[in-house]
């Protein structure tokens, strides 16, 4: 089907809904000149001419064109705004491998407070021990979550914390003489895309390392790849078709013996904390998605923050500044207190706010509620799993791999297509007339037509039941008639977007159309 | 996009990777499979290797992108590339539409034509897909 062709719904229904009706249009298209949110009332102050406060060479010829609206239109603009996207206040949200978790509101009002929230980033340590101790505080947290030496908060995303490993990767070997030697970073083929991406901006070469019939790491093919050349391994455990590795330490092991060292993606952290460490399986560097396993709201591009923790034999090359505590003060140690850091990865310090969410969410759980936070993700996903497989989803929609899951599975839709001519796109986009955000689908890639769920522990179990009987209703529509699902989302703001028209020619600005 | 799974022509030589080699004495066609373009779905880019680089049988020459995924186009066989399908560049969808025709990718010179050994022949290709 071209998506361009979209029949109405077979049963004939009119299912257009207000919003489809209203035009999208910008807050620019709404002005209308002249019109006003507000008038200053007069303050029987006296009136001075702007140019003569500000020289004028630095003031506009013009107006700057500004949207002239009235305030409750202002008001139902960004209402309708908040209301055409789908979040997770809105609905259940199992996109797999991003933890969509809830975020706890107190973590939000604990950010807010004014301390935090008005305190600026180039404040004089010295009046700003509260927010140093904070920093110092997370940085022993996420080490002892880890299992590894030091951590430093620089890194602002888990691509940008991938990164920052394999720069202390590629100092720690230049410093043994070794930089030329190494230029190779073994990568499973279920890694998430931005790994090999990170190794190309780090300079090196990818080396993919097979998948075995169990879903892990292929040790056969690692031994035949890990060598002299060998920079680093770079794995997600448990990895992206949610299974934990059991060969985890053997894997390390090798690696180590070859001389690389062992970076693990902490994208999934959230199925394992306070149940297994990083370090302890052997790893040298962890980034950590404060964003995703420590709540914070995430998704629309927003501030995340991705903390690196590493070993011992790799914390001199860490990124500055990190926050060093003296006696009973707190100060930042920088590039001269750190001869072999690789440096600054940003400006100030890190996003400090994400911290502040993450210090509350690890706070307020203990060291046993981010064990039981974990516990629940795992027992969640492997009760959606579970239920799925006992119904009709069991034919179409099996698990890819293995029998049971950690925080996340991964569903082919391959027989779904094959036996009902249905995609696991078409299933994703009828799942939103259903009320629910889609799991990730076509990830990883090589499980044809994948489904990739992540239910995560926030999740009760009426809305685990409710998605079963949602899938299960589908295929069943898939049955009956599947241009029901290729027609599909019915009751969106928008429907189904041509992708491939905007992959091939992108419209990436609008025009100016004030007034 | 054709719908149907389609015989895979038995003139041509295939690598499990799902890429196919037209042989004709020392030069050979290159493409992807009608069950790579399907598995990939609509492909909305494709970037052509350089005229005259070298490719190396199992390794990536080219890529394509469909709105799922940025997929490597692995070399079933060595040599010099001599020829670019530029209408496929220009319309991706032809990869789609006729991945055994209109949607070739190179011509290339071959290194070692000797190599074509060790590639599938239809029916054996078929058998992996029947898997």
């Amino acid at each position: 089907m071209s998506p361009g062709e979209r029949s109405a719904p077979p049963w004939g229904v009119c299912t257009e809904t207000p919003q489809q009706r209203e035009p999208a249009v910008t807050i620019y298209e709404r002005s209308v000149p002249g019109r006003r949110a507000a008038a200053a009332v007069g303050s029987g102050v006296g009136e001075t001419p702007l140019a003569e406060l500000i020289e004028q060479r630095f003031l506009r010829s013009e107006p700057a064109a500004l949207p002239e609206v009235s305030e409750p239109e202002i008001v139902r603009h960004y209402n309708r705004l908040s209301r055409r996207n789908f979040d997770l206040d809105s609905g259940f949200y199992p996109l797999g491998s991003c933890t969509m978790k809830h975020n706890p509101r107190l973590n939000e009002r604990v950010a807010a407070l004014p301390g935090h929230a008005r305190l600026h980033p180039a404040t004089d340590p010295a009046l700003a021990q509260g927010a140093l101790a904070l920093m110092w505080r997370l940085q022993g947290a996420l080490a002892a979550v880890t299992g590894l030496a030091e951590v430093s908060l620089q890194p602002s995303a888990g691509s940008h914390g991938e990164l920052a490993g394999l720069l202390v990767t590629r100092a720690w070997h230049a410093d043994r003489g070794q930089g030329e030697l190494r230029r190779e970073v073994l990568i499973p083929d279920t890694a998430h895309g931005t790994n090999p991406a990170t190794v190309t901006m780090a300079g090196y070469t990818v080396v993919k390392v097979a998948t075995d019939g169990a879903g892990g790491v292929d040790l056969a093919d690692l031994r035949a790849k890990a060598g002299p050349s060998t920079a680093a391994l770079m794995v997600t455990n448990p990895n992206t078709l949610g299974i934990f590795d059991p060969n985890i330490s053997e894997i390390t092991a090798i690696v180590r013996a070859a001389g690389g060292t062992l970076y693990y993606d902490g994208a999934n952290l959230n199925a394992v904390m306070g149940r297994s460490r990083p370090g302890d399986m052997g790893f040298d560097i962890v980034h950590l998605n404060l964003h995703k396993s420590f709540s914070q709201p995430h998704g629309g591009g927003g501030p995340g923050a991705g903390p690196i923790a590493v070993s011992q034999r790799l914390a001199p090359y860490l990124p500055v500044p990190l926050v060093r505590r003296d006696g009973d003060r707190y100060q930042f140690e920088l590039a001269e207190d750190r001869p072999k850091s690789i440096g600054r990865l940003r400006g100030f310090h890190g996003n400090f706010g994400v911290f502040v969410r993450a210090y509350a969410y690890i706070l307020s759980l203990g060291g046993d509620g981010l064990r039981a936070a974990s516990e629940d993700a795992v027992l969640n996903a492997n009760y959606l799993l579970a239920r799925l497989l006992a119904g009709p989803a069991g034919r179409y929609l099996p698990l890819a791999f293995g029998e049971r899951c950690m925080h996340e599975f991964v569903l082919s839709g391959a027989a779904a297509k094959r036996e009902l001519g249905v995609r696991t796109l078409d299933i994703a986009k009828r799942l939103l007339d259903y009320g629910f955000h889609p799991p990730t689908v076509y990830f990883p890639l090589l499980v044809e037509e994948a489904m990739m769920v992540e239910p995560t522990e926030t999740e009760t179990r009426e809305t685990l039941d409710a998605f079963v009987v949602a899938i299960e209703s589908i295929i069943a529509e898939a049955k009956q008639d599947p241009e029901i699902l290729r027609n599909a989302p019915y009751t969106t703001p928008v429907r189904r977007l041509d992708e491939v028209a905007a992959a091939r020619n992108p419209i990436l600005r609008q025009g100016w159309t004030a007034g | 996009m054709s719908d149907s799974n389609p015989e895979n022509p038995p003139d041509l030589r295939y690598h499990p990777a799902h890429d196919w080699a037209r042989i004709e004495g020392d030069e050979a066609t290159f493409g992807i499979t009608w069950y790579a373009q399907d598995s990939l779905g609509e492909v909305v880019f494709f970037e052509p290797p350089e005229l005259g680089g070298t490719i190396a049988k199992d390794h990536s020459y080219a890529e394509v992108e469909s709105v799922k995924a940025v997929s490597e186009v692995i070399a079933p066989l060595s040599g010099e590339i001599i020829a670019v399908n530029d209408a496929a560049a220009a319309s991706p969808q032809l990869i789609n539409d006729d991945p055994y025709g209109e949607g070739w990718l190179v011509r290339v010179r071959l290194g070692d034509p000797a190599e074509a050994e060790a590639l599938l022949d239809a029916a054996a290709y078929g058998e992996l897909l029947a898997g």
